[in-house]
């Protein structure tokens, strides 16, 4: 069990107002993921969820419930933080029990959480040790453990992946990916990798300064973005955006196209340009042209590519990859 | 230091500076000490002189413990001080947190009120000080050195423990917070432990000028029942007459106490750092 309900939150600090009236429904046992620049406010929704911050209005139901009111420890949540915030002076064992110790749970019955948890993360052999005798990677299964073991309503991941090095982001993602399968517990995630985002959520918020931008699938997000924003903010490398005067388009403002939906031909095409930059991935060859018609535009392609410098070559745009944008910056839904 | 940097020539001023430093610092002690145990003619004969078996006297020593109740003053002062010192520690931590964790309405203004005190000396008050005692009966009473060092040392440790507290990282203590740990658990279990050397350094810094006050005990606590050792000794220093060969050895045995609580202070410095919390 575990859904949320967030109504017109509103939080300022000061005169400040970082979130600018939010309005969310979270399903019982979906993943989902607040993803937006530094400062748009997604970790402090995230803190408002768990109660480490007062809403200056608005309110916040965890599984039909007012919770504006009810301290943290109460609210049947976890939290998993950027910076582990484990307890350097208790075991890795004591450290994921406290939680239930605190709420007068017996010992035996943490012990057995505890186990359990431990055998779910492989952390087994470092029950004894403390927090300082541990590498990065084991703190934050340290921490996810700790958070399991409440067996909350609520995950709350703020940034876990942030402090590790890739290797072990790609590894600790998996991990998160396969326990959302296996408890199947309701998840929320904040991160500013889209990659995180797209990887695992269920359910993507994409927010920026104190607003909900949109909300969606990860493949509706790519597919069907909103508004310029979203547009630029998912997918890597970033969407072209182009005037629409420049293509003779009087409704749109702005154009997008992805990169990876720009076709490159050395003989002809729409788009005349001289190629000023490749980058060769192995996977993918990204190509920034510079052209007459369009400005300089960025093509993703698949494969390896022989393009250099100053070649001149000719873009196409991909039939139905194009997104119109008004005045506004709002898509313009041409009934594609 | 890494090998690459230290240059012989380099390490061998700064060391050559260091210990020059430290003989200059210890060469009273050290006269103190050397003299206790002279004789009173040897004292002023050769001031510098080691004791020697012609030299070599006791009397310093047993004026002392004749003279008195001394062991009654060492029991004084280390009372005031031990109590003074954890009753600073423990209102200047609590003060501190307060500070640097809640936001509230007039923050740093009480912050700076707080701070006020280490501009000001206290001495300044002592006659309305003197005043309030009279009227609470504290005069002549261990607890009225204690209220008074207590709000002495207030002010530098709320200081510099807020300053310490902020660096306590804020996930650490929202984890507790979901943990179900009340305030004062957060207070006294998280983020104590980890200002550990914050509090032993303000523990150094408030426990000297407690040892060594005269000014205080002799207005506040004069009776013979209350006096400390700093008080105690200066029946030895007459208008006239000086009774160096006590003075010398009171003063010596004063150092010890102090050195025993700078000792365990001190330790609590380099063992306090408990790293691997965060990061």
């Amino acid at each position: 069990m575990g859904s949320l309900q967030l109504k017109s939150i509103r939080k300022a600090f000061g005169g400040h107002e970082v979130l600018k009236g939010i309005d969310l429904e979270v399903k019982d046992g979906e993943f989902v993921i607040f993803v937006g620049p530094s400062g748009c406010g997604k970790s402090t929704l995230l803190r408002t969820i768990a109660g480490l911050e007062d809403v200056t209005s608005g309110s916040v139901q965890i599984d039909g419930e007012e919770v504006g009111h009810v301290a943290p420890a109460k609210r049947g949540i976890a939290m998993v933080f950027q910076s582990y915030a484990l307890y350097p002076h208790l075991t890795v064992k004591d450290n994921m029990g406290l939680g239930l110790k605190q709420a007068g749970a017996p010992k035996k019955e943490i012990d057995e959480k505890v186990a359990k948890a431990a055998g779910m993360l492989s952390l087994e052999p470092y029950l004894a040790r403390r927090p300082a005798e541990l590498s990065g990677g084991q703190r934050q299964r340290v921490a996810i453990g700790r958070a399991i073991v409440r067996e909350p309503k609520l995950f709350l991941f703020d940034e876990p992946l942030s402090n590790l090095d890739a290797a072990l982001r790609v590894n600790t993602r998996l991990e998160i990916a396969r326990l959302h399968r296996s408890l199947k517990a309701t998840m929320i995630y904040v991160t500013h990798d889209q990659v995180e985002a797209m990887t695992l959520a269920d359910k993507i918020v994409v927010l920026n300064a104190g607003r909900v931008e949109q909300v969606g699938s990860p493949m509706e997000l790519y597919n069907r973005p909103a508004n310029l924003f979203v547009a630029g903010f998912i997918g890597s490398p970033q969407m072209n955006f182009i005037e629409g005067e420049r293509l003779g388009d009087a409704q749109a403002k702005t154009i997008g196209i992805r990169p990876e939906h720009i076709g490159l031909s050395r003989e002809s095409g729409q788009w005349k340009g001289k190629v000023i930059h490749v980058e060769h991935l192995g996977a993918d060859t990204i190509v920034y042209l510079d052209s007459e018609e369009v400005g300089t535009i960025t093509v993703r392609l698949f494969g390896e590519h022989r393009y250099a410098e100053d070649d001149i070559v000719y873009a196409t745009p991909v039939i139905g990859g194009m997104h119109r944008f008004d005045a506004d910056d709002r898509v313009i839904n041409s009934g594609q | 230091m890494s090998k690459a940097r230290a240059s012989l020539g380099r390490t061998a001023g700064v060391h050559i500076a260091l210990i020059a430093y430290t003989l200059i610092a210890l060469f009273p002690v050290f006269l103190t000490i050397a003299n206790s145990f002279k004789s009173r003619n040897a004292i002023f004969r050769e001031p510098l002189a080691l004791p020697t078996p012609e030299t070599f006297s006791l009397i310093g020593y047993q004026t002392v413990l004749k003279q008195g109740d001394f062991l009654g003053y060492f029991q004084n002062s280390t009372i005031v001080t031990v109590v003074s010192i954890a009753l600073v520690l423990l209102f200047g931590a609590m003060a501190a947190f307060a500070l640097s964790e809640y936001r509230f309405r007039g923050n740093a203004l009480m912050g700076l009120y707080l701070a006020l005190g280490i501009m000001i000396p206290i001495r300044l008050g002592t006659v309305a000080i003197l005043q309030g005692m009279v009227a609470t009966g504290l005069v002549n009473t261990l607890t009225a050195l204690i209220l008074v060092y207590t709000a002495q040392g207030l002010p530098l440790a709320v200081f510099i423990l807020s300053e310490f507290m902020r660096t306590v990282s804020d996930d650490l203590k929202n984890a507790g917070r979901i943990d179900g740990l009340s305030e004062y658990a957060i207070f006294f279990r998280l983020v104590l432990p980890l200002v550990r050397p914050a509090m032993a350094t303000v523990a150094v810094f408030t426990m000297i000028p407690i040892w060594n006050d005269l000014w205080f005990p002799l207005i506040l606590a004069p009776a013979e029942t209350t006096k400390t050792v700093t008080l105690g000794s200066q029946i030895f220093i007459g208008q006239f007459v000086t009774n160096w060969n006590a003075v010398l050895s009171a003063l010596s045995l004063a150092i010890f106490p102090v050195l025993v609580l700078y000792v365990i202070f001190s330790r609590q410095l380099i063992r306090g750092i408990t790293a691997g919390a965060v990061k």
